[in-house]
């Protein structure tokens, strides 16, 4: 069982970093629009018809 | 893909209507509709020249498979003006931008901006694409929720007026938006209070992960060295939870206690404090119970509640930050009299001036048409979706749309005086006031939370003796378990909630009781004038008695009456329409007509015996004689009578058989005539009325009702009817400004159909009922779980997730009432 000293400690340190990078993304303001995004992964690629005129 | 292809891309359209459909806008084609743009290979038919215009713009600008990506139709494109960049130059003025615009680095300026016209997420790619393209733009970024763009520009290569230039071309609008304002403080506060609940989550799951093996164990099978390595691993994710999570209860119980009161987080602080200290002490001295599972399930499942609650709070307050961006930031003031105009600020503007509203435009303040005629779309303010006919002479709102011709506008109200800024400041301070039930409320939980400390001071002396070990569990558990929720935090809520449903209607409350009052009221008592009828006469039948024909009768009468606020003098003059006719020397006899000189002729135009006084001729009114005829005299006797009628509103006799068939009583007083009111009462089913009723007889009559226990609600228009609009427990006013300003009323209904008050009826009784349902579960609850607590059946994890879920049942109950 000593490999919970490992573990535990491990897991403990684990959810701070989860926390922390949830408090980046918070303040960072990715959860400010939840449905933009998703609709906005489609439609990054440019087709054929939308270079700019030369 | 050729024309049928792109058209099966979009959702909206049945296949076998699309060719009779514009390609931009989808709307039907006119008859006889010319207009084309060629996109993507083929013409497309174009409903009118500003979708084509927008049409060939997005494909100039090389976006054209916005066409194949979106899933709804563009908004209609307008007449586009002739010169958008004259107008959209004032933003580049400095004391303009400094409201909505920030220099994040040198040369670089960002713009907070709200577009209009985002239907579908293929309109912010098309916005963004545009935009991005465009020399001199660093980034564009545009929330496709909030409707709300950043864009970030180089000084030094463009200007902000090309970009909105831009966005106008390709068929939408771009306004500033100023983002100092609630908007900053609520963004900060809805994402602090995720930020929280989702470090309680978070500390919650994996402290439950490490209590478990304590659960489950059996007596000798969890090593005392692995327990305290659970303990301290526990330890330091509670942590985070208590000391940031929680930190809203302490702060919240702190202030209650300075203020020397007793609130609902003094419990919950308490609670959460002893249990976690307790906890931090046994894990240091390595022997006791420890309760961080307990902790941050409680913390989390409470902010949950409490999340939920901040959304519907914030929700609540847009319909106010809607009303509050409704103005436009410019205006076209008209120099002089002819065609030219020059952009200005809207806030420069004053009462007086001349500005021109194009279409698609917003109209900067309230005013009158002076000349034109067109369709304007109140919905913001009524919620009526049909833009009505406004014409020359007619009274427009500032914050409502142009959706018809250009029209040229004089302002009469700026500023603080605009029916708009008056709504606005009405829903707030019927947001601030407390509601009676709210202050009941608050008093009964102060003396709740007195019992619960109590309770768990004897719960604490009683197992001191019995079994101390379980003492410190035992009071938690009393201290967490009890809910006080359902008292201070669910009704406030079901106001909010209650307030800003009936707001998207159309129907303002102005005071925090009217909700509940409304629920209650038991005899409706209605103004015939404005109220039952469309409050606007028509004239029927013109009955010349001399020399003037029916046409000059009519000119006369509309010249003597052109500056008229009566109701018979707006009819008479829009029976008689702008005409060369000028009448002098004017003078208005309240009550009973007006006077002047037309053509150099001496005319009466009013009751009969005033008409008829002028030639000294002694007429008495018949006794059949209906109120609403006008008299025309001269010196030498009377010229013409004309008759005019009232409509009974479409919807009244409708209205009147649902609130009969909820049981209210509904009575109709009057002060015309009995011929009149015998006849709108017939029409509309009312059985009990009575006619020929001065205010103070009216008011008289209110009180009666009182007197035998009535809750009585009172709809009238609001400026005759003020003392018996104050004498009822609820008065409702139909929208108009005159009722705002005097805010005597309860309700104003900005809509003025006549259905919605039925419908805010039923809104009020269900929030009503909600209100006992919370109050009522809130008893039951506690009646039952507190001296569970306090016999040590509860465990301190059982009486957090008992509190926690109680409080939720009782924050989604408050938010009923919005969707009805």
């Amino acid at each position: 069982m000593e490999i919970l000293y490992l573990l535990v400690p491990l897991s403990v340190a684990l959810a701070w970093l989860i926390g922390a990078a949830f408090w980046w993304s918070v303040k960072s303001g990715q959860f400010d629009d939840l449905e933009g995004p998703s609709h906005r992964i489609l439609d990054d690629d440019e087709t054929e018809a939308d270079r700019p005129p030369p | 893909m050729q024309g049928a292809g792109l058209l099966s891309a979009l959702a909206a359209p049945a296949p076998s209507g699309a060719a009779l459909r514009c390609f931009h806008c989808g709307e039907a084609l006119p008859a006889g509709a010319r207009y084309e743009a060629v996109v993507r290979g083929a013409a497309r038919p174009m409903c009118c020249a500003g979708c084509a215009a927008v049409a060939e713009a997005i494909v100039q600008a090389g976006c054209e498979s916005y066409y194949e990506r979106r899933s709804e139709f563009a908004q209609p494109g307008r007449d586009a003006p002739a010169d958008p960049l004259a107008r959209l130059r004032v933003y580049d003025r400095e004391e303009i931008q400094r409201a909505f615009v920030s220099a994040p680095a040198p040369h670089e300026r960002e713009a907070a901006l709200i577009l209009e016209g985002i239907r579908c997420p293929a309109c912010v790619w098309l916005n963004e694409t545009r935009l991005a393209r465009l020399d001199g733009v660093v980034a564009v970024d545009i929330n496709y929720g909030s409707r709300r763009a950043r864009v970030r520009w180089d000084e030094r290569r463009t200007r902000l007026s090309d970009l909105l230039a831009a966005v106008e071309a390709i068929g939408y609008r771009a306004y500033p938006y100023d983002p100092a304002a609630m908007e900053q403080s609520r963004r900060r506060e809805r994402r602090d209070a995720l930020l929280r609940l989702a470090v309680a989550a978070l500390g919650m799951m994996q402290v439950m992960m490490y209590a478990f093996p304590a659960y489950v164990a059996g007596a000798a099978e969890l090593q005392p060295a692995d327990a305290r390595l659970l303990q301290w691993a526990s330890l330091l994710l509670t942590l985070p939870v208590v000391t940031f999570s929680a930190w809203p209860f302490f702060r919240g119980a702190w202030s209650d206690l300075r203020a020397r009161r007793l609130g609902m987080d003094v419990p919950v602080a308490l609670g959460i404090g002893t249990a976690f200290l307790a906890s931090v002490a046994a894990t240091w001295r390595g022997r006791g119970d420890v309760y961080f599972d307990s902790v941050t399930m409680f913390v989390c499942l409470l902010l949950g509640a409490r999340y939920l609650e901040l959304r519907a709070r914030q929700r609540a307050a847009e319909h106010l930050e809607f009303l509050a961006r409704a103005l436009p930031a410019t205006a076209e003031r008209c120099s002089g009299t002819d065609e030219q105009t020059e952009a200005v600020p809207a806030a420069s503007l004053q009462a007086g001036d001349e500005v021109l509203v194009r279409p698609g435009a917003v109209f900067p303040a309230d005013g009158r048409i002076v000349r034109g005629s067109t369709e304007v779309d109140e919905s913001l303010l009524t919620g009526e979706s049909l833009p009505c006919r406004r014409t020359e002479g007619e009274a427009v709102v500032g914050g409502a749309v142009n959706r018809g011709n250009p029209v040229r506008v004089c302002i009469e109200r700026v500023g603080g005086q605009t029916l708009l800024s008056g709504i606005a400041r009405l829903m707030q301070r019927a947001a601030a006031d407390r509601p009676r039930l709210q202050q009941l409320a608050d008093r009964t939980a102060a003396g709740f939370i007195a019992f619960i400390l109590l309770a768990a001071a004897v719960a604490c002396a009683w197992w001191l003796v019995v079994d101390p070990s379980r003492m410190l569990a035992v009071v938690v558990s009393v201290l967490v378990v009890t809910c006080p929720c359902a008292l201070s935090l669910a009704v406030p809520m079901v106001a909010a909630v209650a307030q800003a449903a009936l707001a998207r209607r159309g129907i303002i409350a102005t005071n925090g009781q009217a909700v509940d009052a409304l629920a209650r009221a038991t005899h409706f008592v209605f103004d015939k004038t404005g109220t039952l009828t469309e409050g606007r006469l028509r004239v029927t039948a013109v009955e010349p008695l001399r020399d003037l024909d029916r046409a000059r009768v009519l000119a006369f009468a509309g010249a003597l009456e052109i500056a008229s606020e009566h109701p018979i003098g707006h009819a008479l003059a829009a029976a008689a329409g702008p005409g060369p006719v000028r009448a002098s020397a004017l003078r208005n006899h309240p009550g009973l007509g007006v006077e002047g000189v037309v053509e150099g002729r001496r005319l009466r135009l009013g009751r009969r015996d005033f008409a008829a006084e002028l030639s000294r001729t002694a007429f008495i009114t018949a006794a059949g004689d209906p109120d609403t005829a006008a008299w025309l005299g001269d010196e030498s006797g009377l010229l013409a009578r004309i008759e005019l009628q009232d409509a009974v509103r479409p919807d009244a006799a409708a209205l009147v058989a649902e609130l009969r068939r909820r049981g209210r009583a509904v009575l109709l007083l009057s002060g015309d005539g009995e011929a009149a009111v015998r006849a709108v009462a017939a029409q509309t089913g009312i059985a009990c009325w009575r006619a020929r009723m001065r205010p103070e007889q009216k008011q008289a009559a209110v009180r009666d009702l009182q007197a035998q226990g009535a809750v009585v609600a009172m709809v009238g228009d609001g400026v005759n009817d003020a003392p018996v609009l104050a004498q009822a427990q609820v008065s409702i006013a139909m929208g108009s400004g005159a009722a705002l300003a005097q805010g005597a009323a309860d309700f104003v209904l900005l809509s003025s159909r006549l259905p919605d008050i039925a419908r805010g009826l039923r809104l009020a009784r269900k929030a009503r009922r909600v209100v006992r349902e919370n109050l009522a579960w809130a008893f039951a609850y506690n009646v039952v779980a507190l001296p569970l607590a306090m016999g040590g059946w509860l465990t301190p994890w059982m009486a957090g997730a008992g509190m926690s879920a109680s409080s939720l049942l009782v924050v989604l109950n408050a938010l009923r009432p919005a969707r009805d």
